[in-house]
């Protein structure tokens, strides 16, 4: 991988966040998000899988090696940060529950508690909010389930207590606060490609040579450095192409976009 | 028709000199600016100042449009206020422009090019710039004068378009319907309903 840069402040990390369940605006994760309950909380995991079953917190991280991870975080409408997070390989919590031979897809899903997210209680989405991988890219190595940031756990904004982070995708794809993981033999919808279909694809991998209807993703703009900060080009795969390319091989990335 | 108070209103509006209309105008331009100062304006200061501006620009445009009907329905008199809400709005747009191509995307042309031919909001904001480039150009009295009322009139319609045009490049930035461009555009909605309504009715015989 490219090298990451400079670290993103923690501040512009956990207050300009897009987690609709809370409000449009980039603030209104951190302003609202505080009322979500993440203690207890419980994953959901089931469908094409040896031991499927309800998994407390405490159990899913069971010998899982938490570490940090620094990655670039490319947002679709072409901004960036550098977040150092901890978390371990999603891979490893699949390989403990045993993906059966016919599962090819992995679907997500964030928690919908209308009463503590005023997002969701305004239905400004199609709530809840679900994403999705195709296996062999939800067990690379790359792809995490994170935990926290800067060292600590995460913010509830963040995606507490557990997210998806998919450093080589558009931000959107690294859903937050999962509740519920489902192995699958065909491909899970996802929320913006139902919503938006000519606009979202499910693979949504970073590639500034296939431009967003909306947004040239040619360059983009690193959060927290400041107005007058250079804009940065776009790396393929966020700069991740030497680990994940491979998984693509042979695919029109302009169809499957 | 007109309210009570409207005599009392417009003999208070006379007294308000124009360059304090403006002065009133630009604060919150100041405002933007002390808050990009002061770290007010979050984690992506940036896209505040660039969306407060176009913003102002969207208010300042309704501002302008709402002068005819506000004296039609209420009889307060705002008509000299109206060429100072336009440069204004105008003013903010230029802003709003300025920010894209500098800050935003640093003169990059090339990108800059493909998003004007090929990203339908930009083009439909850049088409409403355009449409007022004009009108700000002959806002003076020499140019009323020199054009004649009738065409300069009739040129000045133009704002209609340019504000439609407006209301539309704010619901496309959203990726959502979002209440407040939504909000926005129902008021330009309404204000161009009364005015093709009275349009039809000084033409009926």
């Amino acid at each position: 991988a490219e090298p990451a840069g400079d670290l993103t402040p923690r501040e512009a990390i956990t207050t300009y966040n897009n987690f609709y369940e809370f409000g449009f605006d980039k603030s209104d994760p951190s302003k609202y998000a505080g009322g979500m309950t993440i203690d207890p909380w419980s994953v959901e995991i089931g469908g094409l899988v040896e031991k499927p079953g309800r998994y407390d917190l405490a159990d899913v991280l069971k010998d899982q090696p938490v570490a940090e991870h620094i990655y670039r975080l490319r947002c679709v409408e072409g901004w960036s940060m550098v977040i150092p997070w901890l978390g371990f390989p999603l891979a490893g919590l699949l390989n403990r529950v045993g993906p059966q031979p016919g599962a090819k897809f992995v679907a997500f899903e964030t928690l919908a508690r209308p009463e503590e997210m005023p997002g969701v209680k305004r239905g400004l989405l199609d709530f809840p909010y679900v994403e999705g991988l195709r296996l062999d890219e939800a067990m690379n190595p790359l792809t995490l389930l994170a935990t926290g940031l800067y060292g600590e756990a995460l913010e509830k904004q963040n995606g507490a207590p557990l997210r998806l982070v998919v450093p080589w995708k558009y931000g959107f794809k690294s859903i937050k606060s999962v509740v519920k993981i489902t192995l699958t033999s065909g491909q899970p919808p996802t929320t913006w490609q139902r919503l938006q279909p000519q606009e979202y694809g499910f693979y949504a991998n970073v590639n500034p040579r296939v431009d967003h209807p909306r947004w040239s993703q040619a360059s983009e703009r690193r959060i927290g450095e400041g107005i007058f900060a250079p804009r940065r080009d776009t790396l393929m795969f966020n700069g991740y192409a030497e680990e994940v390319a491979g998984l693509y091989a042979g695919m029109d990335l302009a169809v499957n976009y | 028709m007109a309210l009570s108070f409207a005599p009392k209103a417009n003999a208070a509006l006379r007294a308000v000199p124009i360059p304090l209309v403006w002065l009133f105008g630009l604060l919150p331009a100041l405002w933007l600016l002390v808050g990009l100062f002061t770290g007010r304006l979050g984690a992506d200061p940036l896209k505040a100042l660039e969306h407060g501006f176009g913003l102002h620009a969207l208010q300042f445009l309704i501002a302008s449009l709402a002068v005819t009907p506000l004296l039609r329905f209420s009889g307060v008199n705002l008509m000299r206020w109206r060429r100072a809400l336009g440069l204004l709005c105008f003013t903010y747009g230029l802003l709003h422009l300025f920010v894209w191509l500098s800050l935003d995307l640093q003169f990059r042309w090339g990108e800059i090019g493909r998003d004007l031919t090929k990203r339908p909001y930009i083009m439909i904001g850049m088409t409403a710039f355009v449409l007022l480039l004009p009108l700000a150009v002959t806002s003076s009295d020499r140019a009323l004068r020199a054009m004649g009322p009738l065409r300069w009139r009739r040129l000045h319609l133009l704002t209609w378009p340019a504000a439609v045009l407006a209301a539309l490049h704010f619901l496309m930035v959203g990726k959502v319907w979002e209440a407040e461009a939504l909000i926005y555009a129902g008021c330009i909605a309404l204000l161009s309903a009364l005015r093709l309504f009275r349009g039809m009715r000084l033409r009926s015989p």
